[in-house]
């Protein structure tokens, strides 16, 4: 993971979070390193979104704490809050982009509300920014106008508008073709060498996520089931990584939602 | 983007809100007749009954409105009404005018109606219109109608009768006193078209 | 028995803090404001969005009103030989309760409802949540201008429609029905107030535009973010907006004209 002497970016310590009543995450604790593209794995609804909301300061949690680059995120009001929020991008799941903006003013966001740039240099920035992701020359089209995979490309692109420190991925490769799949890892990756950001991805996609991160956490029941590099994570003996690397249908993840025996709900005596 | 139109299309909206707001206050108690012209001055006219002129309500000649009630006082000394009328600077009555008060419809409101005399000197600020004639009050109308009434069917017994009959018809309006009141009733008031 | 205990307090409980919830977001989307004002574009866009685009059902409605406060003053007047009065009827019953009320309603139904979707759908495909991720605050960038257009605009659009109702009742009691047009002018001119009438409705309108915009921005922000949820947060505006600007007009009314 980090170097032996180099402070995690992101430090999450005995997290606690419920949602209604029903216990989400209990007690996990995570570390990102400077630099690293750190992806949380684990089956839907294991708590990983969950994860990157309390990163984001959305959410509070019951217990713990989450410290990004030195600071506790609990004590912080509004203001300072949203002055540590500057230095994130978030890629929400499916892009997220202002419908009633075109492409160009939804990258230009940021720039305009957080800086007193001239026109001319966001202009120049927004087009740098959608060159970056291969849609520079979609920028008078409306959100409307382009597919899922294009309005996600033009949310990274805003996300990354701003340059941040830390970059949040949500569910990135979530019904993407083929094609656009490799893309969009490939892109993670080289924006996060660029950027020298800290990348974290929240996903259950296993061959392009494998093949990008420097270190992968599996959750499952609200704490981690297991962590490490992809290569030692795809030879590991652990049966809940086993089942997820291995795609199989049940496992320590089962296939049955828990019910009463079969033979009681068809009414036949064994 | 289209900022220009948005601009242009949010700059008429405000301005047909002003222009509308404008177009009512200008139908409203003559605002354009008298704010566009300050120039006036107070003369005052005492009534025994002003019925129900209030402040603001018109002052005319012949009819067109020449001015204002500006306020309504009462006297206490001579336990008469006051009102103190602003005439447009450009018209000028002879001293010896009389006021009325008059009624513009059956629902209007009351004005002031000012009736030149022949004087030869005008009315200047501060003066008092001597002549007036108070507003017509309906009670006292019937009551007077009654009692003529009760004094031309001239009998003795009916003469003893009348004058107890007359007052107690005059104060309240009752409903048979008004079957018989409504042909009179009519001259007081204008006649509907 | 205690079941029917329970759950009244339940449903008290249920609105009391419902109650609390629209308070705090009224004060949080108020304190916002001065930061609003200064974001001149956007409000001149929402002006856009919610004043012009009422325009063409507040004229249309406000004409056929009208129309009909015409045809029906005059057939009532007519039975006291008052028909010279209609325009003093039309005029006064617009300007101060016709005008404001129905075009709060209306607005209600046309704005109202476009803003409680317009953010109920912003909130379900996470642009909100977007937003405050970008450190740019919600209330201030989207709430707080749409209040601040939709308090310009509503008084605007009332006079608009009273203006054009008493042409409207012009035309039919004038052009069509023949009732002298210098009565009906010079009655107006007699009749109405500027403070009284003009003013209270102004007031009025003001009043509601406040209240049916802070509704139906408040719906729209705590709608469930699902299309059932967004569907019933609109329908859920237009019934509480339109029996809030009921509700306020009797107050108004009796506190502006109760006197006499």
């Amino acid at each position: 993971m980090s170097t032996v002497n180099e402070r995690p970016l992101i430090e999450i310590s005995g997290l606690t979070f419920s949602y209604a009543q029903r216990p989400v995450l209990s007690g996990i604790d995570l570390q990102f390193g400077h630099g690293k593209v750190v992806a949380v794995m684990g089956a839907s609804g294991s708590g990983k979104t969950t994860i990157l909301r309390l990163i984001g300061g959305m959410l509070k949690p019951s217990a713990g704490s989450v410290v990004i680059d030195g600071q506790a995120l609990g004590p912080l009001d509004q203001e300072q809050l949203y002055a540590v929020r500057r230095k994130m991008g978030m890629l929400f799941q499916f892009g997220a982009l202002f419908t009633d903006l075109s492409v160009f003013d939804n990258v230009a966001f940021p720039l305009r509300e957080h800086t007193d740039l001239p026109d001319a240099i966001i202009h120049d920035l927004v087009l740098m920014k959608l060159h970056a992701v291969g849609l520079r020359g979609a920028h008078a089209l409306r959100p409307s106008q382009i597919s899922g995979g294009m309005a996600r490309r033009v949310a990274l692109a805003r996300a990354i508008a701003l340059d941040p420190e830390i970059i949040l991925y949500d569910e990135p490769f979530a019904g993407l073709d083929p094609i656009s799949l490799s893309l969009t890892a490939n892109l993670i990756r080289r924006l996060n060498i660029a950027l020298g950001a800290t990348s974290v991805l929240v996903t259950h996609e296993v061959q392009e996520s494998f093949a990008i991160a420097d270190y992968v956490y599996f959750v499952s029941n609200g704490r981690v089931a297991a962590q490490g590099t992809p290569s030692e994570l795809m030879v590991t003996t652990d049966p809940f990584v086993r089942q997820f690397v291995d795609a199989a249908p049940d496992g320590p993840v089962p296939f049955h939602y828990p019910a009463p025996p079969y033979s009681q709900d068809l009414g036949i005596s064994p | 983007m289209n900022s220009k139109r948005t601009d242009l299309a949010v700059g008429l909206f405000v301005i047909a809100g002003f222009a509308a707001l404008l177009f009512l206050a200008l139908k409203a108690g003559n605002l354009a007749a008298l704010t566009l012209n300050t120039h006036t001055y107070h003369v005052t006219a005492k009534f025994d009954n002003i019925g129900g002129l209030k402040a603001r309500a018109s002052v005319r000649g012949a009819g067109v409105v020449v001015g204002r009630v500006e306020r309504i006082d009462f006297d206490n000394q001579t336990y008469q009404a006051v009102a103190t009328l602003e005439l447009n600077d450009r018209f000028h009555f002879p001293k010896d005018t009389s006021a009325k008060i008059l009624t513009s419809g059956l629902l209007g409101e009351q004005y002031v109606g000012l009736d030149p005399g022949g004087d030869p000197d005008m009315l200047k600020a501060g003066d008092r219109i001597e002549s007036t004639q108070s507003a017509v009050v309906l009670e006292n109308l019937i009551g007077q109608f009654l009692f003529s009434k009760a004094a031309d069917t001239s009998s003795p017994a009916a003469d003893s009768g009348a004058p107890a009959a007359s007052s107690a018809a005059a104060p309240s309006l009752a409903v048979p006193s008004l079957s018989t009141a409504k042909p009179a009733a009519k001259p007081a008031g204008k006649a509907s078209p | 028995m205690i079941g029917a205990i329970e759950s009244l307090g339940a449903w008290c409980n249920r609105h009391i803090r419902a109650f609390g919830l629209g308070f705090r977001f009224f004060v949080a989307m108020l304190s916002k404001v001065p930061s609003a004002l200064r974001r001149r574009r956007l409000i001149r866009d929402q002006i856009h969005f919610i004043g012009n685009y009422s325009l063409l059902i507040i004229l249309v409605s406000g004409l056929f009103i009208g129309f009909v406060l015409g045809l029906q003053g005059y057939h009532t007047l007519s039975t006291y030989g008052s028909e010279e009065s209609l325009g003093l009827l039309v005029a006064v019953s617009l300007v101060r309760e016709l005008g404001p009320v129905m075009t709060a309603l209306l607005y209600a139904g046309r704005a109202g409802t476009s803003l409680t979707a317009e953010i109920g759908l912003m909130r379900a495909g996470e642009q909100i949540s977007a937003m405050e991720m970008m450190a740019v605050d919600p209330m201030a960038r989207v709430v707080a201008p749409r209040f601040v257009a939709g308090v310009i605009a509503m008084p605007i659009l009332a006079l608009l429609f009273s203006t054009v109702g008493i042409l409207g009742g012009y035309f039919v009691g004038v052009r069509l029905i023949g009732v002298d047009s210098g009565a009906f002018w010079s009655q107006i001119q007699g009749g109405l107030t500027l403070f009284r009438d003009i003013g209270n409705g102004m007031v009025k309108s003001f009043v509601f535009g406040i209240a049916v915009t802070f509704i139906a921005l408040y719906q729209g922000f705590q709608a469930r973010p699902t299309p059932e949820g967004v569907a019933r947060a609109t329908t859920r505006t237009v019934v509480s907006a339109s029996l809030t600007v009921l509700g306020l007009d009797f107050l108004l009314t009796a506190l502006m004209f109760g006197g006499g």
